[in-house]
């Protein structure tokens, strides 16, 4: 569905992406793990159309070619954006939050049908509807940035950190909620810290290094992987 | 029912004052015929500026535009049409304008549009004495004040509705979340730079036609009576006294502003300058948000919860 050739960006003379191949199927689960700095941030960013791609560059989804589209063309072939932090309007209350997320073209038929759904997805947004978004805690925040990103019908959802700053509670619940979402056949590419809940929702994930994707591998052998285990999931002592 | 109401008052609020130039004397005529225009002003301005909070110091370079267009073309084109050629200047330069600028941020655009209204006025001098040779222009358009305060006034009207129908459409949602995060603006699926630039050009034009009309009553212009950046201050002050963010908020802020600068300019010709900075400055640390959210606030949690709870489901 989505895929990545070549990809480099560079700000000014800092190379933050080189040469980075990746895909998403339809559907699937794909988790990008990598220490601060290892450019996943900048991946999205380049995917959804906030930082330009260099010539070389390939970014195709469904066939189209995204390179050059503007954000919200982005938006408008299927591929919705959580960023990281801030993904909602602190001054709107829940619902008009979700009537801006179904803002684009491809979004304007069955709005109240995926209204229902994100409900459904969210109960306690329901519960909310004309709450102003600011006056929310953390985790419903990040709850309606999600809603938002799903009334643009999307085809993949991209998330950058999720979990960033959420109670461990939350954190279960978050990806309770991107599991199900997975369960209606819209692709996830997820980037994330915490390695191991990310991995137990994931199909596969790709490792990242520097600009570059180093490794990659289904979801289980990547919790296996000894670089992964060494590197972000703190088991130095045993894998010796 | 209560719409109805409402549209009955505003309709017959328009035709008391329609038919105004047949009862008042010359001299209330004359404020009227300001009134309307910094009215005009005021709510165009607001239109644009106030849900984005892209605060614009140009508009003294779109009505100086207005009013240099008509002392150029009245002799030479029909009236209605030297309006048209007014518009047509000023959503050009609107549009280049807003394509270079809109994507400056904050305190860069404000010094920007400032920096527009100078130059402006400075190319149009250096023209009328390297090209021309004069400065300064004779407009005589058979004219008087109550045919300028009519077209002030039909504009004023239009510009509410626009502003208005604005508030309620898709792009006026889309406005105010420009206002509120852009770079989620940009992950909802807006097109950022063409929201942008159709309010901002919609806004320009107004402005540019409030010059174009009331550019006659000068009978002689130039650069530095049409580029006054004063004016430019005092529909910014307007629109944040009465509330730029709500519909009736700017032309509540020109009506008794537009009165008290006159009384000020009348008495104290001197001070004149002073007292408006220290207004400005009263202003803006008191009722940062307008008297309309003032009054709300003050009237208590009742009219807050009342406005909070019909915002409501949106129509799907």
């Amino acid at each position: 569905m989505l895929e990545i050739e070549k990809l480099a960006v560079s700000y000014g003379k800092h190379i933050a992406l080189h040469d980075v191949g990746l895909a998403v199927g339809k559907g699937e689960t794909v988790v990008i793990l990598g220490a601060n700095g290892a450019g996943k941030s900048s991946l999205i960013k380049a995917i959804c159309g906030m930082v330009p791609a260099r010539g070389e560059s390939a970014i195709r989804h469904l066939g189209k070619s995204l390179i050059g589209l503007p954000a919200h063309g982005i938006l408008e072939a299927g591929i919705a954006t959580v960023p990281e932090g801030r993904g909602i309007f602190g001054d709107l209350t829940v619902d008009e939050n979700l009537q801006i997320g179904a803002y684009v073209r491809r979004a304007r038929q069955g709005e109240a049908k995926r209204r229902a759904l994100v409900f459904e997805l969210f109960p306690r947004l329901a519960e909310r509807r004309r709450q102003t978004a600011s006056t929310m805690s953390g985790g419903e925040q990040q709850m309606l940035a999600i809603g938002r990103a799903l009334m643009s019908d999307p085809t993949l959802l991209m998330l950058d950190e999720p979990s960033l700053g959420l109670a461990p509670v939350l954190v279960q619940e978050l990806f309770a909620a991107l599991s199900r979402i997975r369960e209606t056949g819209v692709g996830l590419m997820i980037v994330e810290q915490n390695v191991r809940i990310s991995l137990s929702i994931a199909d596969r994930g790709y490792l990242m290094e520097a600009g570059r994707v180093v490794g990659q591998g289904s979801a289980t052998e990547l919790i296996e992987d000894p670089q992964v285990q060494r590197a972000f999931l703190g088991m130095a002592a045993t894998a010796q | 029912m209560r719409k109805g109401a409402t549209w009955a008052g505003l309709a017959l609020l328009l035709a008391v004052l329609a038919a105004a130039p047949l009862y008042v004397s010359p001299y209330v005529l004359g404020l009227l015929v300001g009134i309307a225009g910094y009215v005009t002003l005021a709510t165009a301005w607001a239109m644009f500026s106030g849900p984005t909070r892209y605060v614009s110091l140009a508009t003294v370079a779109f009505f100086g535009i207005g009013a240099y267009t008509v002392a150029v073309l009245s002799e030479t084109l029909p009236y209605p049409l030297v309006l048209l050629v007014a518009a047509l200047i000023g959503l050009a330069v609107a549009l280049v304008v807003g394509l270079s600028t809109l994507r400056l941020a904050g305190v860069y655009f404000v010094i920007f549009t400032f920096g527009l209204a100078e130059l402006v006025r400075q190319l149009v001098t250096w023209y009328e004495i390297n090209v021309t040779g004069t400065l300064g222009r004779y407009i005589f358009l058979p004219l008087g004040p109550e045919h300028i305060y009519w077209q002030l006034l039909a504009l004023a009207a239009f510009t509410l509705s626009l502003s208005w129908w604005v508030s309620r459409s898709r792009i006026g949602l889309a406005l105010k979340v420009i206002g509120d995060d852009e770079v989620v603006a940009a992950h909802s699926g807006i097109n950022l730079t063409r929201t942008k630039l159709m309010l901002f050009a919609a806004s320009s034009v107004i402005i540019t036609l409030v010059g174009a009309i009331q550019a006659p009553r000068w009978t002689y212009v130039e650069p530095a009576i049409v580029f006054n950046p004063t004016l430019s201050f005092l529909t910014l002050i307007m629109a944040l006294l009465g509330g730029a963010t709500r519909l009736w908020g700017p032309a509540l802020g020109a009506i008794p502003l537009f009165l008290l600068f006159e009384w000020l300019a009348a008495n104290f010709p001197n001070h004149y300058s002073i007292l408006l900075g220290l207004l400005f400055i009263l202003i803006v640390f008191v009722l940062p948000n307008g008297v309309l959210a003032f009054a709300e606030k003050l009237w208590g949690g009742n009219a807050g919860k009342v406005a909070a709870a019909t915002r409501g489901t949106p129509p799907s």
